[in-house]
């Protein structure tokens, strides 16, 4: 089963989403923002990163980028798309999420081990994992901290597209410790924290990540 | 101001020229005229007056950093020795490591945050140049007091620059130093460390080489830059009618490198450069003068082709700007169309400004007309070198001749009450405040990471063969005897290796010290070198490459002597790294090493005002049998943690908080054993199981071992003092916070 | 040449963290006037003579689609001769 991993001038976590792709039993594509090629992935993951140096906002000029254009369009019909940090912001930007995510509260910029609660695993990237399950994964941002209206805030958490709450001192200063949010049909979910960097324990602080991974593989084989 | 042509330098020899200001002495200066049989042109006096800088030319410690070569140990593992952009050792398995250490001292003072963003900018290009892929950095950094004003000015922007600019270019941060002492108020150090790996083949050299091939600039635009950086030029030298004065501070742009990372990289692997070279302090001047100094003939450059940020700069600022950034290859014509295909497909901006030669000089012309004209070795090879007079300072006999005591806790509650304040100490105080800063996990190869004792990285997922890299100083020591103190830093980063499983392999350096001019200074720097150049012929290990930063002082008062060691280690399979944390209850804690009672130098005595008066005495035959016991002994290692500053209590405390596991701890004379910071010694962890094999190993090594504890429990007791592992985390956590919020 | 500014600020309900960090450091300083203090943008767009409508139309455009953010942020588009 094919997924993409998208490449913008600045992406950093690329090669490391590919790699948890293939570890999860999946063939990672790499797919060049420039183009607007899918070829023929059953899914995407827009990576971490600074794209364009998110000089302007984070993920403000990605969004315009070739490769989205096919995304969106393809998202409208249900294709997986999975979102982490720069990627989550890239999706805002491109209003396939509600929300922004905004400067950490703290100013600085926050890598750390980050304990979230799994709290929707209905969708298409997170069915893999118990309701509630307490997961560990690495979070590292330095704008990660999700903003939106009081009217939306009520309409994800009634609609339960909250799908990942941090848990313990909060990171970043996001509304109700929002971690990771999913669009209406569960295809398309922004994740500020990076599973892809905890897929096996000898470099990551856990393996939980991985499940984020075999989720969708397995909803894919057997759509 | 016209154009000073070499036509008009041999016309108008008499013309008043600006040396001084520029930083050349009178006989410098007459020297250039000799090379020359004339005088310079403004612009041949800009490039000499760089490369004959201090930071550019190595004067001062070029005769004592010689040593290096001459006492070099026999390696096999050499691939690529001093003198390139940074040297390259082979791990095995068809893998080429390279790594650097490189101050960025006085630009950070002015600038926190571009001066230590700009730094591991200007590292990471240089192991890009070798054809490498830069997989890791670390930074050592010193300060004033932790509660001085300007600490606060500088500490927390230069920690967001090394953040803001690694982090941007997805390089792991896994380790390095942050130490305070009263020395660096007014001059802290900034090193920044980068390694980076390659295979065999694709290996690069900065040489100009092939008639006819291309000399091409790619990456960011020039502007005006660090003109007055290096040199300390100031632009009005040249045209006084000019209103604006150059901006001394390089300004980092970190999406510009990552793209040009990416870009250089693919351009490596389709073959497409003879030669390259980046361009850090001193510019085009430094980069061209290198290339065709090091290559086999001569080189033309057409200065007016180089792409401007700044319309305004004079041919002599666009030879001297440090803007960031920026490549200089040699490109062979037929593979030129290429080369700038994958610059476009990379949006980097990429210009032919010249082409190799096949005669001996260097010629720039700017709209036709010639404005340089030398020999490029004069400029890059063959600066002057100083033979500076040293003498040892009289504080060392002063000291030597002193006595002094430091408090010395023996019951519970003075042992628990000491060990609290060394914990919360800023130089022992838990780093997570800085550290949690930096991307760690970037590139996903990240095995082991600060707070552990060296940074360990995968290097291939398949058969786990990793590289481990340390940098250690201890510069109180170093103060007291330089020679030791060298030897001791070479010894502590190599066992920092060895405890988490690695083999040391090579190393580099970082020798950061006060006024050359200053005799006294000039001699500590003179001792560092040979105690270095011993101390590796001794453990066997040949130093690639390092970096000198003198001048690094406030008025009349230098830095302490602080020579930063940074050693790489190899590691077959990175599975099998030994962590520092007791992960389990019931191990048994050894202290591997003998302690002596000798509190000089140590964070305890620091902690009372106190330096001390001799440095420890080096035993490097018991370091690298030390060494060997912790290799062969690695599968019987739960946890190993080196003793070194705060000694055995900062040790097991550090090993307890890990995961806040406890232990129970029985010491002879208990506070020598736990302030002292004898060097040699290691605390293991192991399975009562492997008992009989660490004392065989003890017996094989000839290393003594003392049975010391036990983990276990909530609370770290030592002789009866209780520490709950509460207090013991707040006493440690809390200091960094409290003070830059 | 005239000058189009776009002014860029965070919408008042959204959290601004940098804003707060500035209002708290200035009474560190002495500096005792401010109630509150937002950071925002500005962006310079120079063009050749002065802007026509046209021009004034794309710009507005692209402030909204690309210079600001319409989900936290507001902008304002100016005219400097």
């Amino acid at each position: 089963m094919k997924i993409g991993v998208v490449t913008f001038p600045g992406s950093l976590d690329d090669r490391d989403a590919a790699r948890a792709i293939e570890m999860a039993g999946g063939q990672a594509v790499h797919l060049w923002h420039g183009s607007d090629d899918l070829r023929e992935v059953s899914a995407v993951v827009l990576p971490g990163g600074f794209s364009y140096g998110d000089y302007l906002r984070c993920g403000a000029i990605a969004r315009f980028a070739p490769i989205m254009s096919s995304i969106i369009t393809a998202s409208e019909h249900g294709f997986p798309v999975l979102g982490i940090c720069n990627g989550f912001q890239v999706l805002c930007e491109a209003h396939m999420l509600p929300g922004a995510l905004t400067r950490n509260h703290a100013l600085h910029f926050l890598c750390r081990d980050q304990k979230l609660r799994i709290e929707n695993n209905e969708t298409m990237w997170t069915n893999g994992f118990e309701k509630n399950q307490e997961v560990v994964i690495p979070l590292k941002n330095g704008e990660g901290s999700f903003q939106c209206d009081d009217a939306t805030l009520n309409m994800l958490e009634s609609e339960g597209r909250v799908i990942a709450r941090y848990l313990g001192e909060d990171p970043n200063g996001s509304r109700n410790l929002i971690a990771g949010i999913s669009n209406v049909k569960g295809n398309v979910v922004g994740l500020m924290p990076h599973p892809e960097h905890a897929i096996e324990t000898l470099t990551g602080p856990s393996d939980e990540g991985l499940t984020f991974f075999t989720s969708i593989l397995q909803q894919l084989v057997g759509r | 101001m016209s154009l000073d042509t070499v036509t008009n330098a041999q016309s108008h020899p008499e013309a008043v020229q600006p040396f001084r200001e520029l930083g050349l002495k009178e006989d410098e200066y007459d020297r250039i005229k000799t090379i020359l049989g004339r005088r310079p042109t403004s612009s041949e006096l800009a490039m000499y007056s760089v490369m004959w800088s201090e930071h550019c030319s190595y004067k001062s410690s070029k005769v004592h950093l010689k040593q290096f070569g001459d006492k070099a140990p026999h390696s096999d593992a050499l691939l690529v020795g001093i003198g390139e952009n940074a040297g390259v050792v082979d791990i095995g398995q068809g893998y080429a490591v390279t790594f650097k250490i490189e101050s960025h001292n006085h630009p950070s003072f002015i600038e926190p945050y571009q001066g230590a963003a700009t730094g591991v900018g200007g590292i990471v290009r240089d192991i890009l140049t070798m054809g490498a892929r830069p997989i890791a950095v670390m930074d050592p950094l010193r300060f004033g007091p932790a509660d001085a004003p300007d600490t606060h000015r500088v500490l927390p922007g230069i920690v967001a620059g090394i953040g803001g600019y690694g982090n941007c270019l997805g390089l792991p941060n896994i380790g390095g130093e942050i130490v305070f002492d009263e020395t660096y108020a007014g001059n802290p150090l900034v090193n920044a460390l980068c390694v980076g790996v390659m295979r065999h083949e694709d290996i690069k050299l900065a040489k100009a080489h092939g008639t006819g091939n291309l000399v091409v600039l790619f990456g960011a635009k020039t502007g005006g830059d660090g003109i007055g950086g290096v040199s300390v030029l100031a632009s009005e030298t040249f045209n006084s009618a000019k209103p604006t004065k150059r901006p001394s501070v390089q300004v980092g742009d970190p999406f510009a490198e990552k793209v040009l990372i990416e870009c250089s990289l693919e351009i490596f692997h389709e073959d497409l450069v003879v030669g390259i070279q980046d361009l850090g302090g001193a510019g085009l001047s430094c980069a061209t003068s290198e290339l065709a100094s090091a290559g086999s003939g001569g080189m033309n450059i057409q200065l007016e082709k180089v792409p401007l940020r700044d319309p305004s700069l004079s041919p002599e600022e666009i030879l001297m700007s440090e803007s960031q950034e920026r490549m200089c290859a040699i490109v062979e014509p037929s593979k030129i169309k290429r080369f700038l295909a994958i610059c476009k497909k990379w949006d980097v901006t990429a210009t032919v400004i010249g082409e190799v030669t096949d005669g001996e000089r260097l010629n720039i012309t700017f709209n036709g007309e010639l404005i340089v004209d030398v020999p490029p070795r004069t400029v890059a090879h063959e600066g002057p070198v100083y033979n500076r007079p040293f003498a040892e300072p009289d504080y060392i006999k002063a000291l030597a001749g002193s006595t002094f005591t430091v408090p010395l806790p023996s019951s519970p509650a003075e042992i628990k009450a000491a060990v609290l304040k060394l914990m919360a100490a800023p130089n022992i105080a838990d780093k997570s405040w800085v550290t949690s800063q930096y991307d760690k996990y970037v590139q996903g190869n990240t095995v082991l990471a600060q707070p552990e004792d060296s940074g360990v990285i995968r290097i291939d997922e398949k058969t786990n063969l990793g590289v481990a890299i340390s940098t250690d100083a201890n510069a109180r020591w170093s103060y007291l005897n330089p020679y030791e103190g060298a030897k001791l830093a070479l010894a502590e980063s190599c066992r920092n290796i060895a405890v988490s499983g690695a083999k040391p392999l090579a190393v580099t350096n970082c020798l950061n010290f006060g006024s050359p001019e200053d005799p006294g200074v000039m001699w500590q720097f003179a001792e560092t070198v040979r105690g270095l150049a011993d101390a590796c012929l001794e453990l066997g290990l040949p130093v690639t490459g390092g970096n000198v930063s003198f001048y690094n002082q406030t008025g009349t008062v230098a830095i302490l002597p602080t020579p930063v060691i940074g050693v790489l280690g190899v590691i077959q399979d990175v599975r099998e790294r030994t962590p520092m944390g007791l992960s389990q209850e019931g191990l048994e804690i050894y202290l591997i090493g003998k302690t002596d009672a000798n509190f000089s130098g140590s964070e305890w005595a620091y902690l009372h005002g106190e330096m001390g008066n001799a440095a420890p005495q080096s035993d490097l035959n018991m370091e690298a049998r030390l060494i060997n016991l912790l290799l062969d002994g690695q599968s019987i290692f739960d946890a190993a943690h080196d003793v070194s500053n705060g000694g055995f209590a900062a040790a097991i405390s550090e090993m307890v908080l890990r995961h806040r596991i406890g232990a129970t701890i029985t010491l002879t004379d208990v506070a020598p054993e736990l302030f002292a910071e004898t060097p040699g010694r290691v605390v293991v962890a192991i399975d009562p199981s492997e008992t009989n094999s660490l004392v065989a190993l003890a017996g094989k090594y000839q290393i003594p071992i003392f049975k010391v504890g036990v983990s276990g429990g909530s609370d770290l007791n030592i002789n009866g003092a209780s520490i709950s592992i509460d207090e013991l985390h707040r006493a440690h956590t809390e200091t960094f916070p409290k003070l830059f919020g | 040449m005239a000058k189009i500014i776009v002014e860029v600020m965070l919408k008042p309900e959204i959290l601004d963290p940098q804003g707060q960090a500035v209002g708290s450091a200035l009474p560190r300083l002495g500096f005792t006037f401010a109630q509150s203090v937002r950071q925002g943008k500005r962006f310079e767009i120079e063009v050749a003579g002065d802007p026509t409508p046209e021009q004034l139309a794309q710009v507005e455009k692209a402030a909204e689609t690309l210079l600001s953010n319409p989900v936290i942020e507001t902008y304002v588009v100016k005219v400097e001769l």
